[in-house]
C-alpha cells in the first residue's frame, strides 16, 4: 500500500525548472507556505505559477523564481496590494496571463476533465481577451461567439490542509476549500502539507469523511508540517499573522528588504522558522479573521 | 465619559442612496465590496428588499447582514446567523446564473461604464502602478447587474478616454463579439461623494440623477472626464430617515463609515 509521506525537501526535489505549478488557498488563506519556503531554498527556476495569489506569489517573484504568472489577483486582503508582486510586475520582467477568478476555476476544471477548453461568456468585452491571448469559439447550438477558456494543466500542485494520513487522504475542516480540489485534480503531481498527520481511522466517521474533498489518488506526496500555512491562516486551527504580514510588506519598502526577510525567515529550518515567528503555541492562538 | 459621535451626515446619505440599487432585484445575491457598498446592501436587505441574500464575506449566506467592525462593544458576542454554505466556488454558480448584483469600487470608470482595478499606465507589460488584477470584474460584468461606488469623484476616476485596462465590460459597441448586444450588459447606479448617476441618458449616456446637498451639476461635470447628461431639474439626494439612521447605527456601531469618503 502506498506510503506517500516524505520530507518537504524530498517532495520539492520532484519539481523541475520550467514547470507549471499551481498553488492552492486564496490570498492570505491556507497557503502551503512552508512548501513555498522550501522552493525558495531550492535552485528551482523559471516556474509558471497558477494561483489565487497572496504572499506565495510575492515571495516567489521576489526571489526571481517566476518566469510567468497566471493570476486573477495577488493580494493580502487586509493589505490590498502585494508589494513584491507589484515590484515584479512594474519592472516589466514578469510574463503574465491575467484572467478572471472564475476563468481560473474553468481552466482548472477543463484540465480535470481533460478537455482543451470550456466555453463561457466571462472575459468577453474586456482587455483580458487580447492581453492573455484568449480565443473565441462559435457554438454549434447558437449564433454567438463564446470565450474558450483553455485548460490549465499543471505539472504540480502545492496545497496545505488541516489533516491528512500517509496514504493521501486530506481533510479540510475550515469553512472553505477554495479551488484546492480542482488544483489537486488538474496536476500530475500534488504535494500536500498538513498541520496534523493522523491514522486513517480518524476519517471513518461520516462527518469526518464529509470534509475530505478529493480522493487520495489525486495526492502524490504528504508532508507533515505543523503550522505549515503560517503566516497565512488555516481555519479553524489559526488565523493569519497580521503582524508578520505587516513586517513583510514593510520590508518591501527598504533597500535589500527581501534579502533581509529571506535571511531571517527563509534561510532556516522549519523548526527555526517557528521559533522566529513566536513559536507553535503562539501561532495556534492567532485569532481567526472577522469579516 | 460620553463618546463623541463622528460626523456621518454625508456618508449616511450616500449609503441610503446606494441602498436603492437592489430595490427591485427580488431574491438575488447582493454583494457590496468596501464599507459603503456593504452597508448599502445590508441596509437594503433589512429595510427595502427583504428577499435579498448576502454572505458573511467568508463562506456562508446569512439570514441577516453581518454588522461591520471589530467584535467588541455592542458586537462583543455577535455571531453571524448562517443559513447556507457558500464557499468561493459556489459564488461563481451565483455569478454565472445572473442572480447577483454587485456594487464595487473601481479605480477608473469611462463613459461606457468600462471599469478597471487591474493596473494604471499605457504599457500593459510594464504598469506604472500595478493594483489588484482583474479579480472577478470580467465575469461580473458579463453575467449580472453591477453598480459602482466612487468615494472621490474626479477626472482621475471618471477618465476621458477608455480606462487603461478594461477589466469590466461596459456599453462599448466596438467591443461586442458576434451575437452579443449591449442589452447583455447591465450597469445600474454610479454613487459618488458628489452625486448619484446612471446610464439613463440618450444612447446610454451617463445621466445625473441626484445631487448631494451643496453640490452643483456644473461641479459634477467639471469633476468628470466625459460629458454627462444633465436634465433641467435635478433632484437632491434624499436625507436618511430616522429608521435608516437607526439601522446604520446597528450595522456599523463602531462608525467605520465615518472615514469611508476619505475624510
Amino acid at each position: 500500500m502506498a506510503d506517500k509521506l516524505m520530507q518537504a525537501a524530498q517532495a520539492v526535489a520532484h519539481l523541475e525548472d520550467g514547470m507549471t505549478v499551481g498553488i492552492g488557498g486564496w490570498g492570505p488563506r491556507r497557503k502551503p507556505m512552508a512548501l513555498v519556503r522550501e522552493i525558495l531554498r531550492s535552485p528551482l527556476k523559471d516556474l509558471t505559477l497558477v494561483s489565487y495569489g497572496g504572499a506565495d506569489v510575492g515571495m516567489l517573484c521576489a526571489a526571481g523564481k517566476v518566469r510567468k504568472l497566471i493570476f486573477a489577483f495577488v493580494s493580502l486582503d487586509f493589505i490590498p496590494l502585494e508589494p513584491y508582486f507589484r515590484q515584479a510586475r512594474q519592472s516589466g520582467r514578469l510574463e503574465v496571463m491575467e484572467i478572471d477568478e472564475g476563468l481560473m476555476l474553468l481552466g482548472l476544471k477543463a484540465a480535470v476533465m481533460r478537455v482543451p477548453f470550456i466555453p463561457t461568456r466571462v472575459g468577453l468585452g474586456t482587455d483580458v481577451l487580447k492581453n492573455s491571448h484568449l480565443q473565441l469559439v462559435g457554438s454549434p447550438y447558437d449564433d454567438r461567439q463564446w470565450l474558450a477558456m483553455p485548460a490549465l494543466a499543471l505539472d504540480a500542485a502545492l496545497l496545505h490542509v488541516d489533516r491528512a494520513d500517509a496514504r493521501g487522504v486530506c481533510q479540510i475542516r475550515g469553512p472553505d476549500i477554495y479551488m484546492d480540489d480542482l488544483f489537486a485534480g488538474a496536476a500530475r503531481k500534488t504535494i500536500v502539507s498538513c498541520d496534523e498527520l493522523v491514522p486513517t481511522a480518524e476519517f471513518h466517521a461520516p462527518q469526518e469523511a464529509r470534509q475530505v474533498f478529493w480522493d487520495r489518488s489525486c495526492t502524490s506526496a504528504v508532508v507533515h508540517i505543523p503550522c505549515g500555512a503560517h503566516p497565512t491562516s488555516c481555519a479553524p486551527l489559526y488565523g493569519f499573522d497580521v503582524g508578520h504580514f505587516k513586517a513583510y510588506a514593510a520590508s518591501a519598502k527598504e533597500e535589500g528588504g527581501w534579502s533581509g526577510y529571506a535571511e531571517r525567515y527563509v534561510q532556516c529550518s522549519h523548526a527555526q522558522y517557528l521559533d522566529r515567528v513566536g513559536g507553535e503555541a503562539a501561532i495556534r492562538q492567532l485569532p481567526l479573521p472577522v469579516f | 465619559m460620553a463618546e463623541v459621535k463622528p460626523d456621518t451626515e454625508l456618508v449616511d446619505r450616500v449609503i441610503c442612496a446606494a441602498a436603492q440599487a437592489w430595490k427591485d432585484d427580488g431574491e438575488i445575491l447582493a454583494t457590496g465590496i468596501g464599507i459603503v457598498p456593504r452597508l448599502a446592501a445590508s441596509l437594503c436587505m433589512v429595510s427595502i428588499n427583504r428577499d435579498l441574500m448576502m454572505t458573511d464575506s467568508e463562506a456562508w449566506l446569512v439570514s441577516e447582514p453581518v454588522p461591520i467592525g471589530p467584535r467588541s462593544g455592542p458586537l462583543k458576542d455577535y455571531q453571524p446567523r448562517r443559513e447556507t454554505w457558500m464557499g468561493f466556488a459556489r459564488i461563481f454558480d451565483s455569478v454565472w446564473s445572473g442572480k447577483r448584483h454587485a456594487m464595487v469600487g473601481p479605480t477608473q470608470i469611462d463613459r461606457f461604464g468600462q471599469a478597471n482595478i487591474s493596473m494604471i499606465g499605457a504599457d500593459y507589460t510594464k504598469p506604472k502602478s500595478m493594483m489588484l488584477g482583474v479579480r472577478g470584474f470580467p465575469g461580473n460584468s458579463m453575467n449580472h447587474a453591477n453598480s459602482f461606488f466612487v468615494p472621490n469623484h474626479s477626472k482621475k476616476v471618471f477618465v476621458d478616454a477608455e480606462v487603461d485596462m478594461v477589466a469590466a465590460a461596459g456599453y462599448n459597441p466596438a467591443r461586442l463579439e458576434r451575437g452579443w448586444s449591449l442589452d447583455d450588459i447591465d450597469i445600474r447606479l454610479l454613487v459618488t461623494n458628489l452625486c448619484v448617476m446612471d446610464f439613463g441618458g440618450p444612447e446610454r449616456q451617463v445621466r445625473l440623477r441626484s445631487l448631494h446637498p451643496g453640490v452643483s451639476a456644473a461641479q459634477v461635470q467639471e469633476a468628470t472626464g466625459f460629458a454627462i447628461f444633465i436634465a433641467d431639474d435635478v433632484a437632491q439626494t434624499p436625507a436618511p430617515t430616522q429608521a435608516q439612521r437607526d439601522w446604520l447605527a446597528r450595522l456599523d456601531p463602531h462608525f467605520l463609515r465615518a472615514t469611508a469618503l476619505g475624510a
